[in-house]
């Protein structure tokens, strides 16, 4: 085949699938757009977002979450990452496996097991649609896990560690103040991750009845069909900047490491 | 909130601990027991006890009911056919992607919008397609003027194809991200290597290139299969009634709990799809093995 033919069926090929991924989407904003009955250009839907309480109630809960989620994973794992590459290099194996385990027991399995300790959770710290934190920080564990342990990897922890503790440094110092501001583009890549998951999660919240943005965008879709498409476009771009804003951190980290 | 007692703070002055540095790990393996462990134990021992709260088969017996058979039968379906296109057709884009150069704006935008697509959340995607394809969407009435074809939309959206369509929507991107790895690792010194011994371009790909690639295809394909098998938004947002694939079916049995023998068995359906993610999941740990082997 001539370099010629190659390049041309190249782009023919790039098109059919830009064209693929992009007439969904771009129907969504049409959709988004258009009076259902009048059939006339509108930003009613598009408005609606802001001024609904349903809606901004949803978008609130949802946003709580994910920042809630963050917290509660960095406090979670990134504290037993270190702590784990320091001090207990034996068990590496079995947290690694541990993370990457909700990636095997679907979301689903997991909401039909958890009454019990659904139970638990709103006896103990109420009844709120934020209690889904708890389960989230489960659920973005396998991709946190990946993004730190990359940037852990690059480190030489345990040198660090060891001067900070020559220099009288405790140990929560050592991980606080040494270790986390060098992995911090790691973490910050599994927020982002996270933040996009947590936005975009259905199962879980759906089969618990707290009105998650995914919830309501599918409620309100019987209602007030362009309110709900508006709604799934602008949480896709927001996930969608996050994600490419996360490329790009990747970008800068990776000259200063070189090949 | 969410993780209160999680920060791991070992006594500062103790240079030796009885007990010793391992329990660091007590907060994040108590949490994961409380929130990973805990529910799938649940959902075992659930599997296997009547209504009484003894312990019986019935749950698991009545999968063997044609509703549960039925629902298996549409979700395996589903599975197989969205991994396979999505396999091949996320490959081909892959190999688009990988032959240009690694810092060109077509690679960030593929690897970008992949990575959206393929983690966000099913319940935008199939918005996306009903947008298109369903009553008033954009195809839909595209091509209503242009060829006459049913202005209320594709009836099949909300059945097995319509179903098989829009997750392929999310498997070609999963592919992409997963598979791109590989294609990168085939390094081009096997291709001089085989034209220096007068290999031609086709002999290269059969004898080369695709039994290197092979094993890392096959591995994509299972984790594809089992992105596919559990996955439950994309579906429940279609679809809003009925138990016609097996995540929807555990919807159905979820939601009408109360009836008569419908207690627990969302327990019996969630250990099959356990069941068959592990054995999918398996298979492909191995296979992983194998791949880095070589790429």
């Amino acid at each position: 085949m001539g370099a010629g033919v190659w390049r041309v069926t190249r782009w023919l090929l790039l098109l059919a699938f830009a064209a693929f991924f992009a007439v969904p989407l771009l129907a969504l904003l049409n959709f988004s757009t258009k009076d259902p009955f009048t059939k006339e250009r509108s930003g009613g839907a598009w408005q609606a977002l802001t001024q609904d309480p349903t809606m901004t109630e949803a978008i609130r809960t949802s946003l709580l979450l994910a920042l809630f989620t963050v917290v509660g994973m960095i406090v979670l794992l990134v504290p037993t990452m270190i702590w784990v590459r320091l001090r207990v290099p034996g068990a590496t194996r079995m947290i690694e496996f541990l993370c990457l385990l909700p990636l095997t027991i679907p979301a689903l399995v997991i909401v039909v097991g958890l009454r019990n300790v659904y139970a638990w959770v709103n006896y103990f710290v109420g009844d709120s649609p934020l209690t889904l934190a708890f389960i989230y920080v489960v659920l973005v564990l396998p991709y946190s896990y990946r993004a730190i342990d990359a940037s852990l990897s690059a480190l030489d922890a345990t040198t660090l560690a060891e001067a900070a503790r020559s220099l009288g440094a405790s140990w929560f110092t050592v991980i606080t103040r040494v270790i986390l501001p060098n992995i911090w583009p790691g973490v910050l890549g599994g927020a982002f991750i996270a933040v996009a998951l947590v936005l975009g999660e259905y199962t879980i919240s759906s089969l618990s009845h707290y009105n998650t943005l995914p919830v309501v965008i599918v409620l309100i879709s019987k209602a007030d069909a362009p309110e709900s498409m508006a709604a799934a476009l602008a949480s896709l771009l927001f996930a969608a900047v996050l994600l490419v804003g996360l490329s790009f951190l990747d970008r800068r980290r990776r000259p200063s490491e070189g090949k | 909130m969410a993780a209160r007692s999680a920060t791991p703070t070992p006594a500062p002055a103790g240079r030796r601990f009885s007990v010793g540095p391992s329990v660091g790990l007590l907060p994040f393996l108590a949490y994961l027991t409380i929130f990973l462990l805990v529910p799938t134990v649940t959902v075992v021992v659930g599997a296997f006890r009547d209504d009484d709260g003894g312990y019986s088969l019935t749950k698991i017996r009545l999968l063997g009911d044609e509703t549960a058979l039925n629902a298996l039968k549409n979700s395996l379906v589903l599975s197989f056919s969205s991994a396979v296109v999505g396999a091949v057709l996320g490959a081909l884009l892959a190999y688009l992607v990988v032959t240009a150069s690694p810092t060109s704006v077509l690679r960030r935008v593929v690897t970008s919008v992949c990575g959206v697509l393929a983690q966000f959340g099913g319940v935008t995607l199939a918005f996306a397609w009903m947008a298109t394809l369903g009553g008033g969407g954009l195809l839909t009435t595209v091509l209503a003027d242009a060829i006459g074809s049913d202005p209320n939309g594709v009836p099949w959206l909300y059945e097995l194809r319509g179903l098989i369509l829009v997750y392929t929507y999310f498997q070609i991107p999963l592919m992409v991200i997963v598979f791109l790895p590989a294609l990168e690792g085939l390094r081009p010194q096997w291709r001089e290597a085989a034209v220096n011994l007068g290999a031609t371009t086709w002999q290269y790909w059969t004898q080369v290139a695709f039994p290197l690639l092979r094993p890392a295809f096959l591995g994509s394909l299972l984790l594809l299969f089992a992105n596919a098998f559990a996955a439950y938004a994309t579906a429940a947002a279609l679809i809003s009634q009925g138990g016609f694939i097996t995540p929807l079916l555990i919807r159905t049995s979820l939601t009408s709990e109360v009836l008569l023998g419908q207690r627990n068995f969302g327990f019996a359906l969630a250990l099959e799809m356990i069941v068959v993610v592990a054995i999918v999941m398996s298979l492909y740990a191995w296979l992983l093995k194998r791949t880095s082997r070589w790429l």
